[in-house]
């Protein structure tokens, strides 16, 4: 689906490597990563802590260098020019302000060292400190700012030389949630004012999805599946993607054809059952599917619709919705999350024998 | 009160800690307070007091050995800070920025030897090693106690700096760098700036150890040479009058003054990097 015009991606990976240290104190910290991020797209690098993500990030910014593979910034090969001689700029966790040098220093430092004259630093600073709505800022030191102003001038300062990638690493950790909320709109506003490649790093499932325009879903080293938030969401691929990005059921079945991306599912009840497949097709026989919470109704008793039949265990109540924990006939746990209605109460109780009804493509088989 | 919170543990309302710490304060300041009242002394005695009077800062001044001690003093100190603390500058970059390497620890004990060795044996050793220098050079200068001054000032400006390095937030180096700064940018720019209190505050340390130093210099000095501590010195040995106490004063002045602008940069430093 790629145009002509983004052909050639704004970063790729390829078949990248990073090993740390060596003997026992060997650590793969990126394994065989090879991803392409197309230029203007807000790119989100999502896993837990230690699965890679920053090294990534660091390789790309030129903090380090690949033990194997190369990494490509518009079709050349950056893998071993220092970060200096990068047209790409990051925004630090910590955010990094020099704390000898005021608001606007900080924001023309990148231009400085470029060897811009005074007069050019000076207008394009004004234009950042309006962007990040910080005009009033201007001559303070950064030290008497709060957080939120500091991660502003952090942004502006990466953003004033233009860079061709934009990088950060967690940026928005250090921020209250009120705050994280608002910079996440923010981000996205300056993402598509400024038309420059965002790529994202964070631990924050949420955070991703409301932000991407794709999510590369990391763990361990690996990069497990890329796709946009509602791909990432609806398909994950394998169990760790399902389990890391909201809440899942893991149903054990048997998939008994297979035709293109859809497959037939024969579930522990004995009811067979439409689901998706993942990409590069999996075999028949025993395998894992995963549905929404969301993505299933709880009806009365043994109604011919429910796929699954159980006891009613648990009901948790959230105001906007209700979990429903359904203890399965033939084992195991299936959570139903439903929508509360003004003329819910007490439809359902603990104890109830209930059937669960699964939306339609609403299965999905992992690869693992 | 039940709710009245137990008050922690606090030395302060131990008893007797009152009576400790004024005996402490007493000993370690009254001297210096005799000291300084003596100097005023308008008579010869150091233990009579006789009256106030500027006396013996006008015979201090007036004096010329004094003088030519003074200025030896002050060339020996600043020569020797101002090489140690170029030293000890590199040498604080060398041990902090570096991938760690082997024998790194070994360095830092080497930098830091003359806090360790007696100084009685580096005097000595200094005094054996210049001797032989001198009977093949004939060289008699200010070199050696420079050399000497400078080998055990290098510690004191190190610590300092090597302090100031460690604290400072590694990813602002980076960013300079992610913001085109070359690494000799990133340092001119970066790092140099956020160093400089901790530079100033170990070539004020250099200085005020190679002001006051009496071993090392007794021993490495050759005839004629004096500095400040050891005119004091060769003074004590004849008779002693309360102009020892008005240079003991003027030099106790000069170094408050220096400890007073160490404390007061360093400060500002700290804040403008939290």
């Amino acid at each position: 689906m790629r145009s002509v015009a983004d052909a050639v991606a704004a970063v790729s990976a390829h078949q990248v490597t990073k090993v740390f240290g060596s003997g026992s104190d060997r650590v793969v910290a990126l394994d065989d990563v090879s991803v392409d991020i197309r230029a203007n797209e807000f790119f989100t690098l999502l896993g837990p802590s230690g699965c890679g993500k920053t090294t990534l990030l660091r390789l790309i910014a030129g903090f380090d260098h690949p033990t194997s593979g190369r990494i490509d910034l518009e079709g050349q090969d950056i893998s071993y020019l220092p970060p200096y001689k990068r047209p790409v700029n990051t925004v630090f966790q910590s955010y990094a302000l020099f704390p000898h040098m005021t608001v606007a220093e900080n924001i023309g430092f990148g231009l400085k060292m470029l060897g811009k004259p005074q007069s050019e630093i000076d207008a394009e600073v004004s234009k950042m400190l309006k962007l990040v709505k910080m005009e009033a800022m201007r001559d303070r030191a950064t030290s008497a700012i709060s957080g939120g102003q500091q991660q502003r001038v952090a942004l502006a300062r990466a953003l004033a030389p233009k860079p061709k990638v934009l990088l950060l690493d967690e940026p928005l950790s250090a921020l209250d949630l009120k705050l994280r909320k608002e910079m996440q709109i923010e981000l996205k506003r300056l993402q598509s004012e400024t038309g420059i490649t965002f790529i994202f790093v964070t631990h924050d499932q949420e955070e991703a999805l409301t932000m991407s325009d794709r999510i590369a879903v990391m763990s361990a080293g690996k990069i497990l599946q890329v796709g946009s938030p509602r791909q990432i969401y609806d398909h994950p691929s394998h169990r760790f993607v399902a389990d890391f990005i909201g809440e899942t059921n893991f149903l054990e079945a048997e998939l008994t054809s297979v035709s293109k991306r859809v497959g037939k599912l024969k579930l522990g009840s004995g009811t067979t059952i439409d689901a998706s497949l993942p990409g590069d097709g999996v075999a028949k026989g025993p395998v894992t599917a995963v549905v929404r919470p969301e993505h299933a109704n709880l009806v009365k008793g043994k109604a011919a619709a429910a796929s699954l039949t159980g006891k009613l265990g648990n009901i948790v109540y959230f105001g906007t919705d209700t979990h429903y924990h359904v203890a399965l006939d033939d084992g195991g746990e299936f959570i139903v999350r439903m929508q509360n209605a003004r003329d819910d109460a007490g439809r359902w109780s603990v104890g109830d024998a209930v059937g669960v009804s699964i939306d339609k493509d609403a299965v999905q088989v992992l690869r693992d | 009160m039940a709710d009245t919170p137990r008050k922690p543990f606090s030395i302060r309302q131990q008893s007797g800690f009152g009576t400790i710490a004024a005996i402490c304060f007493l000993a370690l300041y009254a001297p210096i307070i005799v000291l300084v009242v003596y100097s005023f002394n308008s008579g010869n005695s150091i233990a009579i007091w006789e009256g106030f009077s500027w006396r013996w800062y006008e015979a201090a001044w007036a004096n010329d050995r004094v003088k030519d001690a003074t200025i030896v003093s002050l060339k020996l100190a600043v020569s020797a800070s101002l090489i140690a603390t170029v030293v000890a500058t590199m040498a604080a970059l060398a041990t902090t920025r570096t991938e760690p390497f082997r024998g790194m620890t070994a360095i830092y004990a080497a930098i830091n030897q003359p806090l360790m060795v007696p100084e009685i044996v580096t005097a000595v050793a200094l005094l054996i090693f210049f001797a032989i220098i001198k009977v093949h050079t004939g060289y008699q200068g200010l070199g050696y106690l420079i050399a000497a001054h400078t080998a055990f000032c290098i510690p004191f400006a190190y610590l300092p700096i090597r302090a100031r390095l460690e604290n400072m937030d590694l990813s602002l180096e980076r960013a300079a760098a992610d913001l085109y700064a070359s690494p000799w940018q990133a340092f001119r720019y970066v790092t140099l700036p956020l160093m400089a209190p901790g530079i100033m505050a170990g070539a004020m340390l250099a200085f005020v150890i190679s002001l006051d130093d009496v071993v090392i210099t007794e021993f490495v000095k050759s005839g004629g040479q004096d500095t400040l501590p050891t005119y004091m010195l060769g003074q004590l040995r004849r008779i002693i009058s309360p102009e020892i106490n008005a240079i003991s004063t003027v030099l106790l002045a000069i170094s408050i003054t220096v400890v007073t602008v160490f404390f007061v940069l360093s400060r500002r430093g700290n804040k403008s990097s939290g």
